[in-house]
């Protein structure tokens, strides 16, 4: 086929968005033939959402300013600035939440706001609102769509109480109702299915690109992609690293794109090394251990963490890896073995954890790690206040807030952490994230703890604090002798500071590796390829 | 150019600020119309006594994060059993106290009451809590329809309840519980009474003053242990108190006892100083009107403090107090101070509500 001649359904060219002031997409290209598949791969936070959000017209990306770049279809730029609009022009969604209502048949909620009707007496006289619906036609019109994805199901049952796995399919089937379609979109759609349906969505996609329908494949899974996409683009950190045809290329090169290395050290090495770490005494242990936290649940895992090492756990987001710290914490239900230095501890029991001298930083900020009302002083001194009493005077019978420990506490924090703050009497909740992080961080240190799980310690801080959490870390580590679990959706992050690296994936433990292995080792681990498997360490 | 007063505004809030020149509006035209200013403020500080305590009810319900709680008629009946117990057995009657002096024996009578207000309100504030713990998310909706549903129950209860005493029932040997019970044989104004003193012809219920503050205190102190600072963690946010290992259903439950405790006593305070204690559907608008005084103070759904109670009560009862008079010299033989109580009170609690974002929790 000639290339210069070549037609797309889609072409997207140099898009680039901001969202106050942050960049994130910096001109990317995406561009899509005409009945193939074509995956979209890159790590969370690449840019992939707001990508589709753009090709979508949604009102997220109107109302913070617009986007730059062109949109294409078929060979004419569009301006798609409403869903409607995008609709219109032949772009389908399968999402991954189901919009499905549950009590409606199957028909109906392939046929909602598209229904086929027939005149009668009270139309005439009301208006069309009042036209008897046809009935049959809705029904063939379902199971004709029903059939192009080999669904086998009566189109007359109700969709609640359906298996997740159908109430997906009903979604593509409404798609492919809509006339004239001609690129759907699939975000992320096996993440919620279980093997075999997702074989069969697999098969479903097939079978609707070659009937001359494109698809947007948005997933995590390396395996899938190989097995189904025609081509792929690649995004990292909102830049375009790629466009690859499949045949030419391969899953390993793929995981290397989608990882990528990064010049940038966030630690130095002036802090000296003087730990001795025995494979003998672990700190934490784990034995199939389940979470059942939601969209994080964790599904059976064994792992030892090393008394004095810093530990860790990456993975996508939603494949079970802040789980683990929260299950640990009481703040979910957890089920299976946890020995905290060798000590048993009660799951069922709230706060054994800290008494167990275990600390945890949230990766929700706002909704657990902080009090945002109340001051910065309040919010340091408070867990150990109430774990281990520190803080209080004896006054009668009464154990009273003393003050004048706390403000002394609080206010050497705010020092060696550098918390920019008016005073310890500030509101946690008018601080600027990092500052933020830096009060929890400091809450979790009056602890005194043992072992400290940090969970995304820099999410949504500035590189400036980043460097100064990660580096007071490895302090504590190396000087201390703390034991640091370190839970990060930030790979890189992880592979500067850690020792060894734990890859979760599916809430199962994929392989721990080494912060030096191969770009390539983490992008299949995190893909999903080596699923429950292989062992690294 | 910059207000000058923006900044003062924002601290101090507009609703306050608004009320606050009202009240002044009110006073200056008191002073008008040549009423006598000294004694209607000497009115204000009884009223602010009286209603202080029931307000200050509010201030562990909204810490432990059960919100506002209109259904304080739960620990008001407490109370009022309490109060009916003593007046059945003429405490303040029995001659050994009456000879030390009467005055003693009538704080003995009240404080007897209020023990028995306060034990019975623990077990009813206990199981009141059990219930909000079920219904997490809409507490504010289900304490006010408790809060009259209790007031219906005791309606019943009045009628049946085995008391004999002359003084409690309807006369000429009637079945049943009188509507209003006089406290003059019993406790009536033993704290407004209690060291006042004059200035002029203002009057300082001294007594009652300092039960009142005293009972702040103790809230005071109790926010400041180390279960009160837990209790306010679990209310502001329960996911953050979950991660300290604190356990948020139990620290709703003190809260609400707390509350249904104050209640009790902030019954008693109130009848000894209004001479009367009212049974039936007397109590049925008292959660509302406690609700409306701290959110004039600046408490709003989320925080209450001890200094939005002084605040909030003296500002809404010196209305009431003033507005009264005022408004019955502008439209002589009205009930516009009645209406305005209406609007003031209802208008603070919608306009308070309405500053509360919806849900709870994680956001």
């Amino acid at each position: 086929m000639d290339k210069a001649n070549e037609t797309y359904v889609l072409k997207m060219d140099n898009i680039a968005k901001e969202y106050y002031g942050n960049r994130v997409l910096k001109g990317v290209n995406l561009s899509i033939r005409p009945g193939e598949i074509h995956a979209l791969m890159g790590e969370n936070g690449a840019g992939k959402s707001t990508l589709m959000n753009i090709l979508f017209g949604m009102p997220v990306i109107h109302s913070t300013g617009g986007f730059e770049g062109t949109v294409e279809i078929n060979g004419k730029e569009v301006q798609i600035d409403t869903p409607l609009k995008a609709m219109e022009m032949g772009i389908g969604m399968v999402h991954q939440e189901f919009m499905l209502i549950p009590g409606f048949t199957v028909t109906e909620n392939i046929k909602v706001g598209r229904e086929i009707s027939t005149p009668n007496l009270a139309s005439r006289i009301f208006g069309s609102s009042m036209e008897t619906l046809d009935f049959k036609t809705m029904r063939q019109d379902a199971k004709k769509a029903l059939d192009t994805i080999g669904l086998q199901i009566e189109e007359y049952v109700k969709v609640a109480g359906l298996p997740v796995g159908y109430m997906q399919f009903i979604e593509i089937a409404r798609e492919l109702d809509k006339t004239g379609i001609q690129l759907l979109v699939f975000d992320e759609p096996t993440a919620v299915l279980t093997e075999s349906e997702a074989n069969r969505l697999l098969e479903a996609m097939r079978v609707i690109s070659s009937k001359g329908i494109a698809i947007i494949f948005i997933t995590h899974r390396l395996d899938e992609v190989m097995a189904v996409a025609d081509s792929m683009t690649i995004l990292r950190d909102g830049e375009f690293v790629a466009r690859k045809e499949i045949k030419d290329t391969s899953a390993v090169e793929i995981a290397e794109l989608m990882i990528g290395r990064k010049v940038e050290k966030l630690v130095d090495d002036s802090i000296p090394d003087t730990r001795k770490i025995d494979d003998e005494i672990i700190a934490v242990s784990l034995r199939n251990y389940k979470v059942e936290m939601p969209g994080e649940q964790v599904k059976g895992i064994d792992l030892d963490i090393r008394k004095g090492e810093i530990f860790g756990i990456g993975g996508l987001a939603g494949q079970g890896k802040l789980g683990i710290p929260n299950g640990i914490m009481g703040l979910y239900k957890a089920f299976g073995q946890v020995r905290i230095n060798g000590q048993l501890l009660n799951l069922n029991k709230l706060g054994d954890a800290l008494d167990h001298k275990v600390a945890f930083v949230s990766e929700d900020r706002r909704g657990v790690g902080l009090l945002l009302d109340e001051s910065i002083e309040q919010n340091i001194i408070f867990s150990a206040m109430q774990t281990n009493g520190r803080f209080l005077k004896k006054i009668a019978w009464m154990n009273l807030y003393d003050g004048a420990a706390a403000k002394s506490h609080a206010e050497d924090m705010v020092k060696t952490l550098d918390i920019r703050c008016t005073g310890i009497r500030q509101a946690a909740g008018a601080l600027s994230g990092g500052n933020q992080q830096k009060v929890c961080l400091a809450r979790a240190l009056t602890l005194e703890p043992d072992v400290l799980f940090v969970s995304e310690p820099t999410r949504g801080i500035d590189i400036g604090a980043k460097k100064l959490v990660l580096e007071y870390l490895t302090k504590l580590n190396r000087e201390q002798g703390m034991t640091v679990i370190i839970v990060s959706s930030e790979l890189m992050e992880l592979r500067s500071v850690s020792d060894r690296i734990a890859i979760i994936s599916d809430g199962k433990l994929a392989c721990i590796l080494k912060p030096d292995d191969s770009d390539a080792d983490f992008g299949l681990a995190m893909s999903g390829a080596w699923k429950g498997g292989k062992n690294h360490a | 150019m910059r207000n000058p007063l923006k900044p003062l505004v924002e601290k101090f809030g507009l609703p306050r600020v608004i009320i606050v020149t009202f009240f002044l509006f009110l006073v200056a035209a008191a002073g008008g119309f040549h009423m006598n200013l000294m004694q209607l403020l000497s009115d204000c500080l009884r009223r602010w006594g009286m209603f202080g305590i029931l307000a200050l009810a509010m201030v562990p319900a909204v810490q432990c994060g059960i919100g506002l709680n209109f259904g304080i008629s739960m620990g008001i009946v407490g109370g009022l059993l309490g109060g009916l117990i003593v007046v059945q057995f003429r405490v303040a009657e029995i001659p050994v106290l009456v000879n030390i002096h009467p005055m003693f024996a009538m704080w003995v009578a009240v404080l007897t009451a209020i023990a028995i207000g306060v034990v019975l309100a623990t077990g009813i504030g206990y199981l009141y809590g059990l219930l909000l713990n079920r219904v997490k998310g809409s507490e504010m909706t289900v304490t006010t329809y408790v809060g009259f549903s209790i007031i219906a129950f005791m309606n019943m209860l009045w009628m049946l309840l085995p008391f004999t005493d002359g003084e409690l029932i309807w006369p000429n040997a009637g079945k049943g519980l009188r509507n209003t019970i006089s406290l003059a044989a019993s406790f009536s104004n033993v704290m407004n009474n209690t060291l006042a003193f004059k200035i002029g012809s203002l009057t300082i219920p001294t007594g009652l003053l300092l039960f009142f503050f005293f009972m702040c205190f103790l809230v005071w102190l109790f926010m400041r242990s180390k279960t009160g600072m837990a209790m306010s963690a679990a209310g502001a946010n329960p996911m953050f108190a979950t991660a300290a290992g604190i356990n948020v259903n139990k620290m709703r439950l003190i809260g609400t006892v707390l509350s249904t405790v104050l209640a009790a006593v902030g019954i008693l305070v109130y009848a000894q100083g209004y001479g009367f204690m009212q049974l039936y559907n007397g109590p049925m608008m008292m959660g509302f009107t406690s609700v409306a005084a701290v959110l004039i103070g600046g408490a709003s759904p989320k925080k209450a403090r001890i200094a939005h109670v002084l605040v909030g009560t003296f500002l809404f009862q010196g209305i009431l107090a003033l507005g009264l008079p005022v408004a019955n010299q502008f439209i002589p033989e009205s009930n516009l101070s009645e209406v305005a109580r209406l609007i003031i009170s209802n208008g603070i609690i919608i306009y308070a509500l309405s500053q509360v974002k919806g849900g709870s929790g994680r956001e």
